[in-house]
């Protein structure tokens, strides 16, 4: 039985070693990986305290550091897929806006109401088939990207992922931290963690939770700028399935706005638009969601509702 | 006139009455047609003094008959935000002082104005110093100046969680200290860092010696900034290498001051944050603002005739009630076709610290836009 954990932010409250605690693991050591905090990587002494047994960081953040620092024209070849992820990303953005103004000049039509409900809908379809599409098109470049490294891959790269798997392997659970949710996804893929971990228990919280996700939806609907427009970024690791973790959503969506809410709702379905904040944890046992503590799923009507487990 | 002033008045109102008035409503009286004032005491006269360009700089309270109560109704736009006093006129001797009935004051390196904020405006809440978001730390280091004759004290703020690892942006402010102290500086760099809205960067506040002179435009000034303060930074600190990262930031004068050393040395600061600058030019004949503006007018002459592209990315903001909009305006077209591209924000507020406080969030995250997207802690 392997369980998989997706907890809400850790800084003010941190539930990470509670929950730890009463996994069935034994007193190992656990792997951490917060390559997503960036330059502070491996800054545990925080996370430590509450965690209360051995830890061994991964590093990934300072080992790609070093593996790009080592392979030029490997550093060279991932910096121009990234170059062009970011390019696509900005087209995207722009059809996006107007997706989304289409549909809202909809929401706010009146008169025939059989008539709007079919452009609604219409709209709405229109606005998935270009998530769908975008997301399609990373897939794609991933794609190209992987084949074209497939047999160049630098030795020192794969040596570290031997080691990493070796460490995953030997530990009684992984810890996922939060931060840069495109740079975390990026190193976990980077040393091809995707199969190690699906082996082992896992926590992640926040950045860390999204990128084990099956998509990777980027959300503020109050930034100081630009229109605060949700956009698909990535595909996650999929680890947590079907779910679509929303990180400090209350104050980053207008959680009041029932037509918001129902728009994300609807948007990102079959997904389950689950809240993670200050307490949540959402325990999942081979692939059964067994324990929901302070979640709350956006829903089509537009309102809130505990998350449940089976 | 407000409609709960007129209720009191209609009444026939005692002292005890304007009593229970005064102490159970909020002072200026607000209402989307407008502000009342409102002075209750013993006196020849009472006038409202106040910063708004266009309207007579002092106006009469009227009495209200048979009582101590004085009032004045302005018709002020909806999220406008004024600087006022009263001048309170008796026995032939004049006192300006701050509104007894209104608690809120700004101060400014002249003492104390009450605030009147209009129907609309709320202070937002990014300027208010929150426990909750990290605090970035301050340190004052002192740079013997060859330019400016002797050392200059300049205070860093180096942000929550900084490390020597990693390279930040700069950002140089002028009048620093009145920033911190005036415009809640420190509590908007922390706030706005914690909320991933600018990314973490190191600031240096610079105060000048002569002010009047130092931030007029002049050349000494610049080369401070330039070749003093800007290569000892750039030797001490992580900073990164690239002139996009790095903004010249001034208010007043202190916008005239960032402008001037962007023009002096292009190429060095690509970002400016410009707000209410005292941009005082002449077409022809003199300017009319005083010898104090002559080098001003002198710098912005020249600059005028030459802009060049001191820099690439300008966020310009001015009050509608001051009288530097129509410099401010006139500023923008002449950047722009030079290849600048600027955001101009016309508020409705005056020439004061606090109206430069409210555009930090702005101006910061459209010249530094934060991680806000990406990182979710």
């Amino acid at each position: 039985m392997i369980s998989r954990t997706m907890l809400g932010p850790q800084r003010t409250v941190t539930t990470v070693g509670s929950v730890l605690s009463r996994l069935d693991i034994g007193s190992g050591p656990v792997c951490t990986i917060t390559a997503g905090w960036q330059e502070r990587e491996g800054e545990l002494e925080e996370l430590q305290r509450h965690v209360n047994r051995p830890t061994r960081e991964l590093s990934l953040y300072h080992r790609a550091e070093e593996v790009f620092s080592r392979n030029p024209d490997f550093r060279d070849a991932y910096h121009r897929r990234q170059k062009t992820l970011k390019e696509l990303q900005r087209l995207y953005r722009r059809r996006l806006a107007h997706a989304i103004a289409a549909l809202e000049e909809l929401m706010r039509e009146r008169g025939n109401d059989m008539l709007i409900q079919n452009e609604r809908r219409a709209a709405l379809r229109a606005l998935r088939t270009l998530d769908r599409q975008h997301l399609r098109r990373i897939d794609h470049i991933h794609a190209a990207f992987v084949q074209s490294q497939e047999t160049m891959l630098p030795a020192d790269l794969m040596a570290h992922r031997k080691e990493i798997a070796g460490l995953v392997a030997d530990s009684s659970a992984v810890l996922i931290a939060g931060g840069h949710v495109e740079l975390l996804l990026n190193r976990l893929r980077l040393f091809d963690l995707a199969t190690g971990l699906k082996a082992r228990p896992v926590i992640a919280w926040s950045a860390g939770a999204m990128a084990l996700s099956e998509r990777i939806v980027l959300f503020h609907d109050n930034p100081p700028q630009g229109a605060g427009i949700a956009e698909v970024a990535d595909r996650g690791l999929g680890l947590f399935s079907g779910v679509l973790p929303l990180p400090h959503a209350g104050k980053r969506l207008r959680l009041h706005d029932s037509e918001r809410v129902s728009l994300f709702a609807r948007r990102f379905a079959p997904a389950r638009c689950s809240t993670l904040e200050d307490g949540t944890a959402l325990t999942w046992i081979d692939d059964r969601l067994t324990d929901a503590v302070s979640a709350f799923r956006l829903t089509r009507s537009g309102a809130l509702r505990p998350v449940k487990a089976a | 006139m407000n409609q709960l002033l007129e209720d009191l008045l209609r009444g026939s109102p005692n002292d005890e009455s304007i009593k229970r008035f005064l102490e159970s409503n909020t002072f200026p009286l607000s209402a989307p047609d407008g502000v009342t004032f409102v002075y209750y005491g013993d006196a020849d006269a009472v006038l409202l003094q106040h910063w708004i360009f266009g309207l007579p700089s002092s106006q009469d309270l009227e009495r209200a008959s048979g009582t101590d109560l004085w009032h004045l109704t302005l018709e002020l736009p909806a999220d406008s935000r004024i600087e006022y006093k009263f001048d309170v006129v008796k026995d032939d001797v004049n006192e300006w002082i701050t509104d007894p009935l209104n608690p809120l004051t700004a101060e400014d390196p002249f003492g104390h104005n009450s605030v009147c904020r209009a129907h609309g405006y709320r202070r937002p809440g990014w300027t208010e110093p929150d426990s909750g978001s990290r605090p970035g730390s301050m340190e004052a280091i002192s740079i013997d100046s060859r330019y400016l004759d002797g050392p200059r004290q300049v205070t860093l703020y180096l942000p929550a969680r900084f490390r020597r690892s990693r390279q930040y942006p700069l950002l140089v402010v002028h009048d620093g200290e009145d920033f911190l102290r005036f415009a809640d500086l420190k509590a908007v760099l922390d706030n706005l860092t914690d909320r991933l809205e600018i990314p973490p960067m190191i600031v240096a506040l610079t105060q000048p010696g002569d002010r009047l002179k130092e931030y007029a435009g002049d050349p000494d000034h610049a080369s401070f900034i330039a070749r003093e303060l800007l290569p000892h930074l750039n030797a001490t600190l992580p900073l990164e290498n690239d002139a996009k990262r790095r903004c010249l930031m001034g208010a007043s004068f202190g916008a005239v001051a960032s402008l001037s050393t962007a023009w002096r040395y292009p190429g060095l600061f690509d970002r400016l944050l410009l707000l209410s600058g005292s941009f005082a030019f002449s077409d022809i004949g003199t300017h009319g603002r005083g010898p104090v503006f002559d080098p001003v007018v002198r710098f912005m002459n020249a600059f005028r005739k030459s802009p060049g592209t001191p820099a690439r990315k300008l966020y310009v903001a001015c009050g509608v009630y001051e009288s530097l909009i129509y410099e401010n305006r006139s500023l923008v077209p002449l950047l722009q076709a030079n290849h600048m591209d600027v955001r101009f924000r016309e508020v409705r507020d005056g020439h004061n610290w606090e109206n430069w406080r409210d555009r930090l969030q702005d101006g910061l995250s459209w010249l530094f836009p934060g991680p806000l997207w990406m990182v979710y802690e």
